[in-house]
This record gives C-alpha cells, structure tokens and sequence, in this order.
C-alpha cells in the first residue's frame, strides 16, 4: 500500500488508518476537536500546576519531601490553621465553662448547649472505648444512661470521679475503696460464700435458696454490711453498689455474684484530669449528667 | 470469502458518498433579522414589558408578615430554608408544593401548546424576550439588516469597531441588570440593593450576578436562537403536544404557490400565486429560516413574518394572511373546499383542562390544609433503652416542635397507649407544656419510663407503640406523632 494516499473505505466514505487484519480494515476516526484541545490544555495545565503546587521532590533534613510550590501550599498547616480557628472561636466558651460553676453553666442555654454538644464529643474520643459511644456501658463497665451510680450521680460526684479517676494509684484524690477476695483470701469458705450469695438473691428479690439465705444474712451482717450497709443499699462514699436494685455491673446470675464475692470486683477508671484540661472533664460531667440518669446537685449555688 | 453477503450488503449502495456523519458543530449562520411593524409586533412588546415588569418589579413587592417575618412579598430565604410567597409560606420539607406549581406550570404550557402552538416561545419565554432585547439594541446601533450585512461584508472600520463596542457594552449592561435583579429574590431586595453597590454585598450574592450576568449576555446576546435550536429540550418535547389543529405560524401554499414577482407584461402562461418572492418573511425571522419551506422544528412561532408579509400584502393589495396562524386540519379542509374552524375544545385540550383542574384541586386542598404545627419524634437507639434500679425501662426520645405561624405559641404534650409511663422533659422544655416561637422550631428531650408492673402488659415481644400528642392552647389536638417503645424481650 501507497503510505502516501489515504485509502477511502467504499462503504462509509471514510479513511482508513491503512491497518488490516485478515482482510478488516480500520476506519481512521480521529479525536473531536475539543476533545483534543482540552487535553492539550490540560498537559499546559499540569506544567503550570506543578511548578505553582508543591510538587518537586527536595531533600530535607529529614529525609525527602516535597517543596511548597511557587505559593508554598499544605495542606497539613490548612487544616492546623481550621482548627487554630475553630479554638479561638471556642475558647471563650471554655473560659466560661472554666470559670462557672455548674449551676450556672446550666442556667446559661447557649453555654450548655455547647457544653454539652463538646461533653459529647470528648465522650466519643475518651471514654466510649469502655462505656460505649452510647455510654450504655457494658458487663464491668457501668451504664451511665441509668440512675443507679456507685460513686454518686450528682453532677459534682461525676465530675469528682472523672477528674481523679477511680482507684486510679497515681492520682492521691481517687475514689478508692477495695472489697475483698472472700474467696480467695480465705475469709470464708466456699460454703459461706455460697450462702451469703444466696442472701444477696433474696434481697434483690431473685429465685433464691431460702434456708442458704438465711445462713447467709448472718454472714452478710459479719463481712459485707459495714461497706453495702446492713440493707444491702450500698454506700456512695464506699463506692459500693446497692446490691437490692435492679442493675448488676458485673452480672446478676449466681455464678457471676459468686464469682464476685469469692474474688473480688475492684475496677479503675483513669483520673481524666491527667490527660484532659478542667473544661473538658467539666463538660464531660455536664454531658453524663444529661444522660438521664443524673441526680440532683445537693450543692446548693450561691447565685 | 467467508460470507457471500459482506459482499453485498443491502444498503452499501444507499450511502451518499463523503462522510456520513458530520462535524460536532454546525457553523453559525449569522441573522440579521430585519425591523418589523404590525399587530404581532405590538403585541410582542406589550409581552415584554409584561414579563420584564414581573421580573424586576416582583422583588419590591411588600407583604406584611408581622415583625419577625421578612415582608417581602416574594422571597427564597435559603438561609432559613422559608419560601415566602404573598400570602403563603413554606419551610424545606414542604417543597412539594413547589413541585405542585411547576407540575401545574408545565400543563398549562401543554395546554397553551395545543391550542396556540408554540406561543410560549414566541412570545414568553425569556430566551426569547431577552434575545429580542438584544436584536433591538443591535439595530439601534449597527442599522437595520441590510446596512448591517453591508458593513460586516466590508473591511472592519473603526466606525464599525465602535458601534460594536458600544452594542456589546450596552449588552452587558442589559445582562448585568438582569443578574442583578435574579438575586433580589433570595435577599431583602432594598437591603442588598445598596449594598451592591459599596460592596458590603456578601460575596455569594457578586458570584450570582456574575455568574446570571455571562449566562444572560451569552445565551441572549450571542448564543440567540443557537438556544432554541440546539440547546432547548422544548422544541423536540411539544411535537407530542401538537396535533393536527393546534394553531401554527404558517404560509399558506395554497394561495401562495407557484411564487413568483409581479410583471407588468406577464410571460405567455405564466400564473403566479400571492407570494411574489420578495424575502420580507425570511428577512424578518429571528432564527433564519424560512417558513415557506413549511413547519419546521427551529420556528419559534413568534409571528414577526405574519406582521412582514402582511405589510407587504397591503403594499401589492393582495388580501393579507399569506403568513397566518393556521392549522394543518384547515389547510386540508381548504383542499376540501371546506370552511375553516378552529375548534379549540377537543379531546386533548378537554384532558389538559381537567388535569389542570385535577391538580389544582389537589394544590388547594393542600394548601387550606398545611397544617402550621409539626412534629418529628425521634427514638434514641444508642442505647435502645436503659434499666432503671427500680427495674423500669425507659427510652429517650428527641421530640421537634415546629412552629410554622406567625405568633409564638404554647403546646401541651400527651404520651398515650403505653400504659401510665413516669415522664420527664429536659432540655428544651421542663414540662409537658412545650413553649415553641413564631416560625421556630425546638428540641427537646423526652425521656418516657414504664414500671416493671407494666411492662408484661404494655410490651409485646420487646416493643409497643404509643403516640404523642400535641394540643394547642385551647385543647384541639394539632400534631400527633407514632413512638416507638422498646424494651427487653422476654
């Protein structure tokens, strides 16, 4: 074939690229035109781009990186920039909230809505690992959605026990109580342990052995009733649980009590104030306090 | 070989030679349409000072809503997501009555299609008006149609440079007043009106302008009938509107034909119709196209040839109406020797007709009954419920409130059918007595308990369903919301 002279296709009329297979022919259709040109524009483009964009490889100090471009451009000092902002527009807030006490953060909408919203947000980042980004908590880990609270529900008591954590050694403050290993410390006999959980059922009113409990209030009136109380009501300055209502951090069934009384339950929560400033841990307590659960102050303000 | 057939393939002698398909782009054929006067012309400006009036005048329209409301008669709050509309008003999730409007506009323009043809495009639509604008700025300046193809022909003068610039400028001038005017709808109109001009305008508001400033300079000024031809959906769309009596921009071939000039001394023979060939209906056409070559896809049905021809007519006292609104079912009935009729009530229009008074009934209804209290109850699922030390369940609830008048108002909550739950308002309201401010909405937090005694009866199989109710301050019941209730199952 002639290089020179473009073949014409009989059947469409149109140029052939010359290429044949096996007797087909390709039909030479080149790119639309605006096609072409935005592709040309685009490679002008790229140049430009990459000369004002950071994009050539330097060496560093640090090893390879990428130069700032003509207008020195990261993305990385952007976002730490959105963020500086973002604080600054928060801080008088924190200020307040810093400042204020409680009853007064509440009495201000705005403040304890934004309070509340950042309590959230804190929650979601510090705490949902163990009680759950709905903070209903989980075996061992207590449902701060509920009104049953160990170490008191008052917005003070939350934001007490936040702050300094629970038996949390490096913290001097920490809520500290430490029931023993009935069990395993040989207080009492497998036997006994047996019987006083049977006491404990029949005060939280579960199916129960009568005549086990029954040799076990004896017992609990001996071991547990100087921290529980002498009614099983628990003890918030303790840290010990009501053991006659409805909810049972670490399990309601037999074995799990057993389990609880022969070795012992002594959970810790880290003391926040380490790790977070005053008005996050406070707006921590204002929002678990919104839970549902929270109890009235015994504060009264001074307002 | 492998098949006999490749050889003689059935069409291969049918194609025209040369490339079957053609460039992506039709070259521009510039038009210059020439002046025009008569009945349809008026007509046409009478249109356009209709429309242009609605569209500038509109914004400035005032309409009191009571101190807290904006009092501008027509206004897209986008802000506050409100569409206010003289006397009515709707928020964000309301917009189906937008949806009702533009279901309604669309049949009307069925409506008015079958019936007059495209009158829409030849009179209304603002493709259209603006381009005429534009046509009539361009004459104004640069001369009727044959001084203007005269000087585009001729080698550029600076005479000619300047009366360009000036019709370009005068263009964009036309354009800018029209972005500016789009942006009155969605801001007070004579709050942002000065602050366009010292600046303090927020900057979404100059993006608009500039933004509705190139379309109308492009689309109006340049593009013209490149629009209606190549970019509108409408021409392809209202050939299912037509039909065989719809009123369409026609020459009536039947008078006209066989076209021909007027001579003194006629050749032995000849017989001319009333078409005397003389190009006024093409040189009028805003789009250049002629009509006598029949109905065609790119008419804009705007009439000016109408106004053309008969002007001439007048001139060689021939009756008027070469060029008339006419439909396809006279022109057989004319072969026919029939009398024309221009039924316009027929079967389809008949149907449009009660479509229309369907869908307005409906718009209607909705209207007198938009209720101006709503209300969304949300169940919280993280954590579904929560066991209380006295054994009760309880679910939390976030309870919207909106209040859609104009007054703030106070509502009075109910929880009904899941037995006699302990409930407990916070945040948001601190009973059941829930205060909501005029066109405003609250959140509050609704936490519902139910008793162990209870829960036995009132769950079935972990879940109840209960309502809450919202009365208004004289006790009538005016939103009512479905509440999920969850629980253990057991």
């Amino acid at each position: 074939m002639n290089d020179d002279k473009k073949e014409i296709d009989k059947v469409t009329g149109r140029e052939t690229t010359g290429h044949e297979w096996d007797g087909l022919k390709e039909l030479n259709t080149p790119l639309p035109r605006w096609w072409l040109y935005c592709f040309y524009a685009s490679i002008v483009w790229a140049f430009g781009y990459f000369i004002v964009m950071p994009g050539w490889p330097v060496l560093t100090g640090d090893g390879w990186g990428a130069s700032g471009g003509v207008i020195d451009y990261d993305q990385r000092r952007v976002v730490e920039e959105q963020v500086a902002e973002n604080e600054a527009r928060l801080d008088p807030y924190k200020q307040a909230i810093n400042t204020k006490s409680f009853q007064q953060i509440k009495a201000d909408p705005e403040l304890f809505q934004v309070a509340v919203t950042g309590g959230e947000i804190a929650f979601k980042e510090n705490c949902a690992g163990c009680h759950g980004t709905g903070a209903q908590g989980f075996l061992g880990f207590p449902n701060l959605n509920d009104d049953d609270w160990i170490w008191g529900g008052s917005i003070e008591a939350i934001h007490t026990t936040l702050k300094h954590g629970v038996r949390w050694e490096a913290d001097d403050d920490t809520r500290y109580s430490e029931m023993p290993a009935f069990g395993a410390d040989e207080v009492l006999t497998r036997g006994e342990v047996r019987e006083v959980v049977d006491y404990v059922l029949s005060i939280a009113g579960r199916d129960h052995d009568a005549e086990l409990a029954t040799k076990g209030a004896a017992i609990f009136e001996e071991q547990c009733s100087s921290c529980h109380g002498a009614q099983g009501m628990g003890n918030k300055d303790m840290g010990a649980p009501n053991l006659t209502d409805a909810i049972w951090l670490f399990g309601s069934e037999r074995t799990q009590i057993y389990q609880t009384v022969f070795y012992a339950r002594n959970a810790v929560m880290p003391a926040w104030s380490e790790r977070l400033d005053e008005a996050t841990v406070k707006q921590l307590a204002l929002y678990v306090h919104s839970l549902g659960g929270g109890e009235p102050s015994d504060v009264q303000d001074a307002r | 070989m492998l098949n006999p057939d490749i050889q003689t393939l059935p069409n291969a002698e049918d194609h025209p030679p040369g490339p079957v398909d053609g460039p992506l782009f039709a070259a521009t054929k510039k038009v210059y349409p020439k002046k025009v006067s008569g009945s349809f012309r008026k007509f046409k400006w009478a249109i356009m000072l209709i429309t242009l009036g609605i569209y500038y005048l509109t914004p400035w329209l005032r309409w009191d809503r009571g101190p807290l409301a904006p009092d501008q008669a027509v206004l897209l709050d986008m802000p506050a997501r409100k569409f206010y509309f003289f006397f009515f008003e709707i928020w964000s999730q309301e917009v189906y009555f937008l949806c009702g409007a533009m279901i309604l506009s669309a049949l009307g323009l069925f409506l008015v299609t079958s019936v007059f043809g495209r009158a829409w495009c030849g009179y209304a639509c603002p493709q259209t008006v603006w381009s005429d604008l534009f046509f009539h700025v361009e004459r104004w300046i640069e001369g009727d149609r044959n001084q203007r193809i005269r000087q585009d022909k001729n080698q550029w003068k600076l005479s000619l440079i300047a009366k360009k610039s000036l019709k370009h400028s005068i263009w964009i001038l036309i354009a800018v007043a029209t972005g500016g005017a789009w942006i009155f709808y969605f801001a007070d109109a004579p709050t942002i009106f000065p602050q366009l001009f010292d600046g303090t305008a927020p900057a979404m508001a100059y993006i608009f302008v500039a933004l509705f400033t190139a379309t109308t300079y492009l689309l109006g000024g340049i593009a013209k009938e490149q629009v209606c031809i190549y970019m509108c959906p409408w021409p392809r769309i209202q050939g299912a509107m037509l039909d065989d009596e719809s009123l369409i921009v026609s020459y009536r071939e039947d008078r006209g034909e066989p076209r021909g000039p007027i001579r003194k001394h006629p050749k032995d023979g000849e017989v001319t119709g009333d078409c005397i060939d003389c190009n006024a209906c093409f040189n009028a056409c805003p789009i250049g196209i002629d009509i006598r070559d029949g109905a065609q896809m790119e008419c804009i049905h705007c009439a000016l040839c109408i106004d053309a021809c008969d002007d001439i007519m007048d001139k060689v006292e021939r009756p008027r109406g070469l060029i008339s609104y006419d439909s396809f079912a006279n022109q057989e009935r004319r072969a026919k020797g029939e009398k024309e009729r221009f039924p316009f009530i027929r079967t389809r229009t008949v149907w449009y007709g009660v479509v229309i008074g369907l869908v307005s009934a409906v718009m209607i209804w909705a209207m007198l009954n938009r209720a101006d209290t709503d209300l969304n109850v949300l169940s919280d699922r993280n954590p579904v419920f929560v066991t209380l030390s006295d054994g009760s369940i309880r679910n939390g609830y976030t309870v919207r409130l909106l209040n859609k008048s104009a007054d703030a108002r106070k509502y009075t909550a109910q929880v009904n059918g899941l037995g006699t739950p302990e409930l407990r308002w916070t945040t948001g309201a601190m009973s059941n007595v829930l205060s909501v401010g005029p066109d405003d909405l609250i959140t509050a937090r609704l936490f519902v308990a139910l008793p162990p005694s209870q829960l036995k009866t009132v769950l079935n199989d972990g879940l109840a369903k209960g309502t809450l109710q919202i009365f208004d301050i004289d006790g009538n019941l005016v939103a009512e919301e479905t509440m999920r209730f969850q629980g253990p199952k057991k």
